[in-house]
């Protein structure tokens, strides 16, 4: 299965986080929201100005801006 | 007998932690702040048969790092305060994510009692969890509840009161965190120990951890304990550090981060919760984002909603506003009917009833606007705003959450700033509030617009509505540019990351808006409430004293006898209309009076300041009566009218009936278009009035911020008026 960085993910696509490859406070903010490797999450929709995402990950919907999406490595599904 | 047990309340944002708070200590709440800094602290008592339970309500947070306000709070509450049980409160459809920090209160090891929320939300979800089960992996008690309609919470009081009273100590759970890490920790932990190093106050192997995890507050503490030592465990960290990036291409904080995701996957693999649904099921929340946040659509119907809740604030608050108004005109009028002449009158009458009134008035507009936000934000909406704005706003250094602040301000010509600043609050990154809460007086709020009405009517009649919305766009313009300024100098620093999460819509409860907006309400009238009265009385001061001279008031009175002499003469007979000539003689009465109180202004403090004020003002073209009235308007923004027609011998002016100082303005040789447009810029820009001083102090933590506000904003404003003057004056 292809790895892509979140930020490339389309709508209503499904992976599971391989990496977060970012520490410091935007790390940390990341990993507390629940994506960290392991986690499933889908790509709910984009913002009207395609930024920022929003994704589901464990039952909860987040929207991350994409500068912060290029630090998460997800292993996508074939669609 | 009674006895009191303290525990505190703790969980993520939007787990129905406030719900819960309120369902368990009713309307009785203490508002406060937690020492020296702006997070809000509530508390509350619950009263289970003979005992009180005192409960700490802590800020929601998603961990226990140090990185932000809320966070170092409610870490510090929990170490230095002990409560002695934490109530953990967990969204039930999101559980996994919630347990992120359980798992930290387990590395403290305070006891905990879960509270798992919103048990009929996961139901329909289709999600099915074991609390018993759960309780037996966690070791702590689960107690399933309802907060919104009070299921179990008397159960989970009786759990919390049975902890209390069986544990005593901590306990720190250690979890593991994978070999290398565990190894380090050992190491860290023993050195710790042996030179008690901290642990006066934190259990040890939480100090190796938070070493591991580069949390600030800690190593600042540790440095200035023993920095010997703390550098020997910052090496060893460093050493793991280089290690796990040589090995692994990780951190240690994100192996600890992923261990403790592990750690509550591990137990909610062992039958703990078991999905019916399909996971590519839609929920509700999710159809309904599919319109509102849709590309089209959403943005639309954002605007309806902004420009609703302006409408519902500003409309349905007007009455109540207009009866206050005639409740202290009244109060005035009484007041000037019972006082003797004099000072004590003057005081009582324009100083406090004044100033009190100016603040009170505000009342029901602040009431209606944190109705309205706080149907927003506990439906789960505002989240959406943000989340569709911040594309824009992050241009100039904010964050979508500051969309609200500028439109309650006036974005929409006609706001008020003080509830503005006051919503700056839903902005969790402190630059971007500060930004916010610095720039959102820029706009056109209530009390600006009859002055922006009546110098363009005068001046720039022919285009009145389109000048009305260019200062309007102007306002958007400036407050997003000094906003960015602010970010680039003052407030410097990187975009704090702005992960934000979508709540499901809730439909909001009753009693949650009431409390909500209640308590707004009531800080607003206790804050400026206090120190507005004073400011109006000195600002009152300031405009009477000192008094005119007794030879210029006997020449006054002289003009006054003179006049009532002749109208003696033509008294008329009975039946007969008043003629002309008498109504000719009242008209230089009150002409009389008028001037009197003119001459009395430009005698005052306030005249003397205005006056010393042109050498400077002029180069902007204001005159000493513009400025009498600028400095009014410090006070309050209506005061500009009402000075400047004082100066001008008009009598008060009415904001509503203010034809005449228009004509006056138009006509008066000392004005025009130019120096309109100069005074129209200065009064948009300059200091906020006091009210919105006080907020902005209140909000921001310090009085250096709303004495920045003032004094930065005049200068801006002030160099804006010169520029345009100048050039204008040039160009005609």
């Amino acid at each position: 299965m292809p790895r892509v960085m979140l930020r490339e993910m389309k709508k209503n696509q499904r992976g599971t986080i391989t990496a977060v490859k970012q520490g410091g406070e935007m790390g940390r903010r990341i990993r507390d929201m629940g994506l960290v490797p392991g986690s499933e999450i889908k790509i709910q929709g984009r913002a009207p100005l395609y930024d920022p995402v929003a994704l589901r990950v464990m039952g909860s919907v987040l929207t991350l801006r994409n500068n912060e999406a290029d630090f998460i490595e997800v292993e996508v599904e074939e669609q | 007998m009674s006895a009191n047990i303290k525990i505190a309340l703790a969980g993520n944002p939007n787990s129905g932690k406030t719900t819960l708070f309120n369902a368990l200590t009713g309307a009785r709440q203490h508002v406060g702040n937690y020492p020296g800094v702006t997070v809000e602290k509530k508390e509350g008592n619950y009263h289970l048969d003979n005992l009180t339970i005192n409960i700490v309500d802590l800020p929601g947070t998603y961990s226990l790092t140090a990185y932000s306000e809320e966070e170092v709070v409610a870490r510090d509450f929990l170490i230095f305060d002990k409560p002695q049980v934490i109530v953990n409160i967990i969204d039930a459809a999101n559980l996994e994510r919630n347990l992120y920090l359980t798992t930290q209160f387990f590395e403290l090891g305070i006891p905990v009692v879960i509270a798992l929320n919103m048990i009929d939300v996961a139901r329909d979800r289709g999600i099915e969890i074991k609390a018993d089960r759960l309780a037996d992996f966690l070791g702590v008690p689960v107690v399933p509840i309802v907060a919104r309609s009070g299921f179990g919470t008397q159960k989970l009081m009786e759990e919390t009161v049975r902890v209390a009273s069986k544990v005593k100590e901590w306990h720190p759970k250690a979890i593991s965190y994978g070999e290398d890490i565990d190894s380090t920790l050992l190491d860290l932990a023993e050195k710790i120990e042996a030179d008690n190093f901290l642990t006066a106050d934190y259990p040890s192997r939480w100090i190796a951890i938070k070493y591991l995890e580069n949390d600030q507050q800690i190593l600042d503490k540790g440095r200035e304990e023993d920095s010997s030592l703390s550098t020997c465990l910052e090496d060893k960290v460093a050493d793991l550090t280089r290690h796990l990036s040589d090995t692994m291409e990780t951190y240690p904080e994100a192996m600890v981060a992923d261990h403790r995701y592990g750690y509550i996957k591990g137990i909610l693999k062992k039958g703990v919760i078991a999905h019916k649904y399909d996971r590519d099921r839609l929920y509700t929340s999710d159809r309904i984002d599919k319109v509102l946040t849709n590309r089209f659509l959403g943005p639309l119907f954002m605007g309806l909603v902004l420009l609703g809740l302006y409408k519902f604030t500003f409309s349905y608050s007007e009455l109540p506003v207009s009866w206050l108004e005639s409740f202290f005109a009244l109060l005035a009028q009484v007041a000037d009917g019972l006082l003797p002449d004099g000072p004590l009158k003057s005081l009582i009458v324009s100083g406090i009833i004044g100033g009190v009134g100016g603040v009170l008035g505000f009342v029901p507009l602040i009431m209606f606007m944190f109705f309205g936000i706080a149907i927003l934000e506990d439906s789960g909406y505002l989240a959406r705003v943000a989340f569709m704005m911040d594309r824009i706003f992050r241009i100039f250094g904010l964050n979508g959450s500051s969309v609200m602040a500028y439109i309650v301000s006036g974005g929409i010509a006609g706001g008020c700033a003080v509830p503005g600043v006051m919503a700056t609050r839903t902005l969790r990154s402190p630059k971007e509030r500060m930004a916010t809460l610095l720039t959102a007086p820029f706009m056109n709020c209530g009390a600006k617009l009859p002055v922006l009405a009546l110098l363009i009517g005068a001046f720039f009649s022919e285009n009145q509505a389109g000048y009305m919305f260019f200062f309007t766009l102007l306002a958007w313009s400036v407050a997003l540019l000094v906003a960015k300024f602010l970010r680039l100098t003052i407030l410097r620093g990187d975009a704090t990351p702005f992960v934000l999460e979508l709540p499901p819509y809730r439909f909001p409860t009753l009693k949650g808006l009431m409390i909500h907006t209640w308590e707004k309400t009531w800080q607003y009238i206790k804050k400026a409430g206090t120190v507005i009265l004073g400011i109006s009385i000195i600002i009152w001061a300031m405009m009477t004293y000192p008094g005119l001279p007794e030879s210029e008031k006997a020449q006054f009175e002289a003009q006054r006898h003179a006049v009532e002499a002749s109208v003696a003469e033509f008294e008329p007979l009975p039946g007969d209309t008043v003629p002309g000539a008498v109504e000719e003689l009242q008209k230089r009465l009150v002409a009389i009076d008028r001037e009197e109180a003119e001459r009395g202004l430009r005698h005052s403090v306030a005249g003397r300041v205005g006056t010393a004020l042109e050498s400077v003002s002029q180069l902007a073209g204001f005159d000493w009566r513009t400025n009498i009235a600028l400095i009014g308007g410090i006070a309050a923004k209506e005061v500009v009218l009402s000075t400047l027609g004082t100066a001008y011998s008009l009598g008060e002016v009415d904001p509503g009936e203010s034809g005449s100082l228009a004509k006056t303005l138009a006509a008066d040789p000392g004005w025009n278009p130019v120096k309109a447009l100069s005074v129209l810029l200065f009064i948009s820009y300059y200091a906020p009035c006091f009210v919105t001083v006080v907020c902005i102090s209140k909000e921001a933590g310090s009085w250096k911020w709303g004495a920045f506000s003032m004094v930065f904003n005049t200068i801006f404003a002030f160099a804006l008026a010169i520029l345009v003057f100048q050039i204008g004056s040039l160009i005609s």
